[in-house]
C-alpha cells in the first residue's frame, strides 16, 4: 500500500483541446513529490481531476484506492490548496475555516490550531478580502491542514510568498512528508522544486515526460560547469585545452570550463603559476534539464525561441 | 528506496479521532455559518423586510385616513351605478400590496441566487467541494438552510404586515386570522419568500454568474407573468397563471369581495399546486445541476 495517488491513462479534453493526454503516475507517501510542467501543461487540470472537481474524459485517478469524489467528506483524507483565491473575500479567516471544519464534523478548536500553525492567529478575525496573496496562501494551507489528512495537494503554493514564507513552506512540506504523508506540490519553476521535492513528476502538454527522483532528473542535465576568472587567459586556456576541457568565454570576462572539475583546474593553475581570481562550480542546472526536456511541449513560447 | 517509505499513514500523529462520523447536520451547521458570516445577508434581509412591512403599513395608514375622512360624509355611489360589493373597501388587500411583495420576491430571489453564485464567482465552490465531495449533500444543505431562514422571514413579514395593517384598519372592517381567506393569505405570503429564494438558487446554480443570475431570476419571477397576462388566447393566460406571482395574487385575494378574476381564473387549489411545483422544480434543478459539471 505504498501508492497513495494513482493516475491511470488520465485524459481530459475540452472540445478540440486535449489538456491531459493519457497521463499515468503514482505518488508515494513519505516524500515530497514535485509536479512540474510549463504553463498550460495540465497540472491544475490534473489536480482538479484528483479531487473530483473535474471529470476525466477517460482514465481514472484514485486516492488511497478510491476516487476522491466518491467520498462523502474530504478533509480527513486529502487536504488541498488549489488556488489561494478560491475563498469569499467577505468572510473572516475564522468564519471561512470554521464552515469547512464544521461541515466535515471536525472540532472547532482545529481552526485556531491551524491558524496558529500557519502564523495567522492574529488575522483570524479579519476579512479575507483584505489579505495579501501570501496571506491567502497561508490561509489555504491552513484549510488543507484542518483534517490532519494523510494526503496533501498544493498547486503553486509558493506564489506570492516572501522569502521567509518560502522557507517556512519548504520546512512544512518536509515535515509533513517526514510524518509519512503524501505531499504533491505543483510548480512551473524548477528552481522552486530544487530544495523542496525529492521525487519529480514532469509533464508537458498533458503528457508525462519524466517520473523519477530529483537526483536522477538532475543527472539528465548538462555536465557540471566551472566558472573561472583569470588575468592570464591565454595561459590557462592552453593548459585546460591540453587536458581536453572546453573553454568558453562569457560576457563579463569570466570563462566557463566543461570537462574538468574545479579542484583539477585549481591544481593545474597552481602548478603552472597561473593566477586565478575566481574559481567556482556551477551545479548541474535542474532548470536547464527541465527546459531541455520540456522544450517541445511548451504551450506558450516567446517568439524569439521558436 | 528511502527509509521513510515504510512510514505508513497509520502512524501519523493522532491529533484527531481516526474516524469522524458523516452527518447531514454538519453540513447544515456549515451553511448556517456561511450564510450569516457575510455581512450583506443580515443587511439585505433586514432592510428588505423593513421596507416591505413599511410599504404595507403605510398603505393601511393612508387608507385608514382616507376612510376616516370619507366617513364624515355619507357614502355616495357614482350616478347610475348600483351600490354593490365591488365598491366595498378590501382591508385584506392593504396587507398584500403588490409592489411591496414584488420587492420581497426580488430580495428573496437575489439572496437565494447569491448564496449559490457567490460560491462560483469567487471560486469558493472548489474549496467547498474539495472539502465535501458529496456535492448533492452540499446543495441540499444550502437549500434547507436558505428555505428555513426565508420561511422564518416570510412568516415574520407576512404576519406583521397582516397584524399591523388590520389593526390600523380596525374601524374600517379590519380582519382577524379567523376571517375567510385571511389565514390563507398570510400563509401564502410567508411561503412566497422561500419559494422565490429556491428559484433564485436554481437560477444561480445554472447561470453561475452574478448579473446574469439576478437578471434571469427577476425576468422569470416578475416579467414573465406580465408578458403572459393577456386573455385573448387561453394558453397565454394559462402560462401566466402558472407563475408564482399569479398564484400568490390568487391566494391573497379576499373571497369576501367580488374581485374580477378574469375569463380564465386560477382556482385556489391550482394556485397551491403552482407553489408546490415551482418549489419542487427549483430544488430538483439546484441539486441536479451541480452534480456533473466541472467546477
Amino acid at each position: 500500500m505504498d501508492t497513495v495517488i494513482e493516475a491511470t491513462e488520465l485524459i481530459k479534453r475540452y472540445g478540440e483541446t486535449t489538456a491531459v493526454d493519457r497521463l499515468s503516475f503514482t505518488v508515494r507517501p513519505g516524500v515530497v513529490t514535485g509536479f512540474l510542467g510549463p504553463n498550460g501543461a495540465g497540472k491544475t487540470t490534473t489536480l482538479r481531476m484528483v479531487l473530483g472537481l473535474n471529470r476525466p474524459t477517460g482514465g481514472t485517478v484514485t486516492v488511497d484506492g478510491q476516487p476522491f469524489g466518491d467520498r462523502p467528506r474530504g478533509l480527513r483524507h486529502v487536504g488541498a490548496l488549489l488556488d489561494a483565491h478560491d475563498v469569499h473575500g467577505g468572510r473572516t479567516a475564522r468564519a471561512h475555516l470554521t464552515a469547512l471544519a464544521v461541515g466535515n464534523g471536525l472540532p472547532r478548536r482545529r481552526v485556531a490550531e491551524v491558524l496558529a500553525e500557519v502564523g495567522m492567529a492574529d488575522a483570524a478575525g479579519r476579512r479575507i478580502g483584505g489579505f495579501s496573496l501570501g496571506m491567502k496562501q497561508r490561509l489555504g494551507i491552513a484549510a488543507a491542514l484542518l483534517g490532519d489528512p494523510p494526503v496533501l495537494l498544493f498547486d503553486e503554493p509558493l506564489n506570492g510568498l516572501d522569502p521567509e514564507g518560502v522557507r517556512w513552506v519548504r520546512n512544512l512540506f518536509g515535515r509533513l512528508a517526514g510524518e509519512g504523508r503524501t505531499v504533491l506540490v505543483s510548480s512551473h519553476l524548477m528552481r522552486e522544486m530544487e530544495q523542496t521535492a525529492e521525487e519529480l513528476i514532469v509533464i508537458g502538454r498533458g503528457r508525462l515526460i519524466a517520473a523519477e527522483s530529483l537526483r536522477d532528473f538532475a543527472a539528465r542535465g548538462r555536465e557540471p560547469q566551472v566558472s573561472v576568472r583569470t588575468p592570464d587567459t591565454a595561459a590557462l586556456s592552453g593548459l585546460l585545452a591540453e587536458q581536453g576541457a572546453v573553454v568558453r568565454a562569457e560576457p563579463g570576462g569570466a570563462y566557463t570550463v566543461t570537462g574538468l572539475p574545479a579542484d583539477r583546474i585549481g591544481e593545474l593553475a597552481f602548478a603552472h603559476g597561473v593566477r586565478l581570481h575566481e574559481l567556482s562550480t556551477c551545479a548541474a542546472s535542474l532548470e536547464e534539464a527541465f527546459m531541455e526536456l520540456t522544450a517541445e511541449s511548451v504551450e506558450y513560447a516567446a517568439g524569439a525561441d521558436r | 528506496m528511502t527509509p521513510l517509505l515504510d512510514t505508513a499513514p497509520a502512524r501519523l500523529p493522532a491529533r484527531l479521532p481516526p474516524k469522524v462520523p458523516v452527518r447531514f447536520r454538519h453540513l447544515l451547521a456549515a451553511e448556517w455559518i456561511r450564510l450569516w458570516s457575510l455581512r450583506s445577508t443580515s443587511w439585505v434581509l433586514g432592510v428588505g423586510a423593513l421596507a416591505v412591512m413599511g410599504i404595507n403599513v403605510n398603505s393601511a395608514a393612508s387608507n385608514a385616513d382616507r376612510l376616516a375622512d370619507q366617513a364624515q360624509r355619507p357614502p355616495e355611489p357614482p350616478a347610475g351605478v348600483p351600490d354593490g360589493p365591488e365598491f366595498l373597501f378590501d382591508p385584506l388587500h392593504t396587507a398584500f400590496v403588490d409592489p411591496a411583495w414584488q420587492l420581497f420576491m426580488i430580495i428573496a430571489a437575489a439572496v437565494g441566487a447569491i448564496v449559490v453564485f457567490g460560491e462560483y464567482t469567487t471560486g469558493l465552490i472548489r474549496t467547498t467541494f474539495a472539502a465535501v465531495p458529496d456535492r448533492r449533500a452540499v446543495i441540499a444543505a444550502k437549500v434547507t438552510v436558505v428555505s428555513a431562514v426565508m420561511l422564518a422571514l416570510g412568516t415574520l413579514v407576512s404576519a406583521t404586515s397582516f397584524g399591523v395593517t388590520q389593526m390600523l384598519l380596525r374601524e374600517h372592517g379590519g380582519l382577524s386570522l379567523g376571517d375567510p381567506g385571511a389565514l390563507r393569505a398570510v400563509v401564502a405570503g410567508a411561503l412566497l419568500a422561500p419559494l422565490c429564494a429556491l428559484v433564485g438558487m436554481a437560477v444561480g446554480a445554472v447561470v453561475r454568474h452574478a448579473a446574469g443570475s439576478v437578471v434571469t431570476v427577476v425576468g422569470l419571477l416578475l416579467l414573465l407573468p406580465a408578458l403572459f397576462g393577456g386573455e385573448r388566447y387561453r394558453w397565454v393566460k394559462e402560462i401566466g397563471n402558472a407563475m408564482p406571482l399569479s398564484a400568490w395574487q390568487r391566494l391573497v385575494t379576499n373571497p369576501e369581495r367580488a374581485h374580477d378574476l378574469g375569463r380564465y381564473p386560477l382556482t385556489v387549489t391550482e394556485a397551491w399546486i403552482v407553489y408546490g411545483a415551482w418549489t419542487a422544480a427549483a430544488v430538483a434543478v439546484a441539486v441536479l445541476v451541480v452534480r456533473r459539471r466541472d467546477v
